[in-house]
């Protein structure tokens, strides 16, 4: 194959696998503290995008032309809104239920997600239809070759793996992400040692619902549309990643999402003809991995988890 | 129990309003069911259909020469196959609807069709162009005013091949019944015609992104990439053909002609995109300056949209049908199957054995300026504009 058209594709894959690595990493860090699926999070990450669309529309309505103005302000208000929306998650949902099954938890985000995807669809005006998402970054291309790339899909690669990587340094590097990592191993202990577990467990929710928002507006720059079923799609995209990753575990999290990217460009391109089955082949695929590997390629083996 | 008490005497007057409200007409009211997408992605078709059915009926209740005062119910199918079952059940099982006239979506409308023949109810189809429809069964209850989707692809790959001397096509479809129906016909008559398909792509409707099976076509280099599906994946396909700089003259369906497409894409990058669809412009329709008239005068918020004239023709057809008739699901079906040179505003409506209406004429749009016009009628059959490749 061309070179060109293979870097094309890995560009495109990585686009992808980076938005679906964000996601799956959100997953991962609720499941690190507190073993439990939030199944909400994926009407997070739409809420979010709605949140900036809204910002957005209300800035353009009173008037402000700055684009960045603008971007930053959508971001401020997307990043904050579902912080404020995972804490209140955590703590009026998620951690009174903490000493019940996990099957309760699990049924409890579901139900939340869904009347949070149906309050989008019914209270944002006609949010049934998809929303056009504004043309903010500059889209000036580069040619090499077969090779076309933009740079608002270069800012947006950036923007999603600093911002992983961020996390990553976040949880390893500093203080407080100590403390996650110790509640994640152990909460008595953690709790002995004087780590303050409630505020742990909300900051939590708090940040994977931040990076939802992230990868909310970031997939609406990217395509320019979206819908108050973004999230469904993506939600289930990212959980799988997350649990064929090794679900507690952030590097198997964005291995598993780049995976499911690659998988389903590798399908079009191996099998065009049957690229109408692209997720039948990347599910099934996922399915023959868990089966191989029930803990996740990054699982239990390594004792670090989030 | 007093908030109770006073709701059931709110409820009771609510109650005996209602049963007032008919004797205020003199006439008998009879009820006709649109069904349309009027939420979802392609919703706007699915609105400017029922602001055009509503307008018929306006029109029609206005003249006191009619013996029946029409009342149209319009349901909600979504686009969607289940929704669509739900809300035809819920039309036909309803004995004092008469009439049945839906859908947009031939993806939902098939899967309505089992409903409507197990209920007997009469149906005319406004919009969907699904065969099948029409001719997947033998049953004396469903007509359909609009085309079948199988003459604008005989029409689109003569033209291709032959005036425009094309020769190599790569075709991205949704793989809905509609999508693959499309492809199947167009497949069928590029072969006749001698042109070649170098790769088919299939994409649930709802997928955002294509970039991979785009980069795919990319690699194949041909010189036209046809589209089979609706408008908001063929705004997402053009956009996505943009962002990774294929050149290929982008060559749609029916289901994407209208404003929205090039709302959705900007005039820009529309400019030049091919579609066909079997209506005229409205403007050179027989009917066609009266509807855009009263369409104008009743001050709706959005555009008829391009099946806007088949919805108001099935409409009136019904009407005018059940005048003679009067109110009886049987005789409406055999007084609308022997219907015969009626005159629409699309033109003259004839069924054939299947319900199919044998009339509708397949034109070639072109985008120019933001806007689909006749291609025989732009600059670029005239060689001003050029398509791409040319």
């Amino acid at each position: 194959m061309d070179i060109g058209f293979l870097a094309q594709f890995v560009l495109s894959g990585v686009m992808l696998g980076v938005v679906y690595a964000m996601v799956a990493v959100g997953f991962t860090l609720y499941f690190g503290v507190l073993d439990v699926i939030n199944f909400s999070h994926a009407d997070v990450l739409t809420a979010g995008a709605f949140l900036s669309l809204a910002t957005y529309l209300g800035l353009t309505a009173a008037g402000v032309q700055m684009p960045f103005a603008v971007l930053a302000l959508m971001l401020v208000a997307g990043l904050a809104g579902m912080a404020a929306l995972g804490m209140v998650i955590a703590k009026f949902f998620v951690l009174p239920l903490r000493h019940a099954p996990p099957f309760i938890t699990l049924l409890m985000t579901l139900m939340l997600g869904t009347a949070m995807r149906e309050a989008i669809r019914l209270f944002y005006p006609s949010g049934s239809n998809p929303q056009s998402f504004p043309k903010l970054l500059p889209k000036t291309a580069y040619h090499w070759g077969n090779l076309l790339v933009r740079e608002d899909t270069l800012i947006l690669i950036a923007t999603g793996i600093a911002v992983i990587a961020l996390v990553s340094i976040f949880i390893n590097r500093t203080r407080l992400g100590l403390a996650i990592r110790a509640v994640a191993q152990d909460g008595e202990t953690a709790r002995i040692m004087g780590i303050h577990f409630e505020w742990i467990v909300l900051l939590v929710f708090a940040l994977g619902s931040a990076l939802a928002a992230i990868a909310g507006v970031m997939n609406g720059l990217y395509y320019n549309e979206v819908s108050f079923s973004t999230g469904l799609r993506l939600g289930i995209i990212g959980f799988c990643a997350a649990v064929v990753g090794g679900l507690g575990n952030m590097y198997g999290a964005i291995l598993g999402g780049f995976l499911f990217a690659l998988l389903q460009t590798v399908a079009v391109v191996a099998m065009p003809a049957f690229s109408a089955y692209k997720d039948v082949f990347a599910f099934t695929a996922i399915i023959l991995l868990m089966v191989i590997k029930p803990t996740g390629l990054i699982g239990e083996a390594t004792s670090e988890r989030v | 129990m007093k908030p109770e008490f006073k709701s059931r005497i709110a409820g009771l007057a609510a109650a005996a309003l209602v049963a007032l409200a008919p004797t205020a007409s003199a006439k008998e009211v009879v009820k006709i069911a649109f069904l349309a997408p009027l939420t979802g992605s392609v919703s706007a078709d699915g609105i400017g259909g029922r602001n055009s059915a509503e307008l018929a009926v306006k029109i029609h209740n206005a003249d006191p020469k009619s013996k029946y005062e029409f009342q149209l119910v319009t349901l909600d199918d979504e686009c969607k196959p289940s929704t669509g079952v739900q809300v035809a059940t819920k039309a036909s099982a309803d004995p004092s609807i008469m009439t049945v006239i839906g859908s947009y979506c031939s993806a939902a409308t098939i899967a309505m069709v089992p409903v409507f023949i197990r209920f007997q109810v009469p149906v005319v189809v406004w919009a969907a162009v699904l065969p099948a429809i029409t001719y997947g069964q033998k049953t004396k209850n469903i007509n359909r005013v609009s085309a079948t989707l199988i003459n604008q692809n005989r029409v689109a790959a003569e033209f291709m091949v032959k005036n425009q001397h094309y020769k190599r096509w790569a075709a991205l479809y949704d793989t809905t019944d509609y999508g693959k129906a499309m492809l199947h016909y167009f497949e069928q008559f590029l072969k006749e015609q001698g042109g070649t398909m170098l790769g088919t792509f299939g994409v649930p409707p709802d997928q955002q992104d294509v970039t991979a099976e785009l980069t795919k076509i990319k690699e194949l280099n041909p010189e036209v990439i046809y589209f089979g599906g609706l408008t908001p994946l063929g705004v997402r396909v053009l956009k996505q053909m943009d962002q990774l700089g294929i050149k290929a003259q982008f060559q749609g369906t029916s289901g994407m002609v209208g404003p929205s497409f090039i709302e959705g894409v900007g005039p820009k990058l529309a400019e030049g995109v091919l579609a066909m669809y079997d209506q005229k412009p409205v403007e050179e329709l027989p009917g066609g300056k009266f509807f855009m008239d009263e369409y104008a005068k009743a001050k709706y918020n959005e555009p008829p949209a391009a099946y806007g004239p088949y919805a108001y023709s099935a409409t009136t057809l019904v009407m005018d049908t059940i005048e003679k008739t009067g109110p009886d699901r049987e005789k409406i079906n055999t007084a609308l199957r022997q219907t015969k040179d009626y005159q629409a505003i699309v033109g003259k409506i004839t069924f054939d054995d299947h319900g199919q209406n044998v009339n509708p004429t397949t034109t070639k749009y072109i985008v120019q300026d933001g806007k689909f016009i006749d291609w025989d009628k732009s600059e670029y059959a005239t060689g001003k504009r050029k398509l791409k490749g040319h």
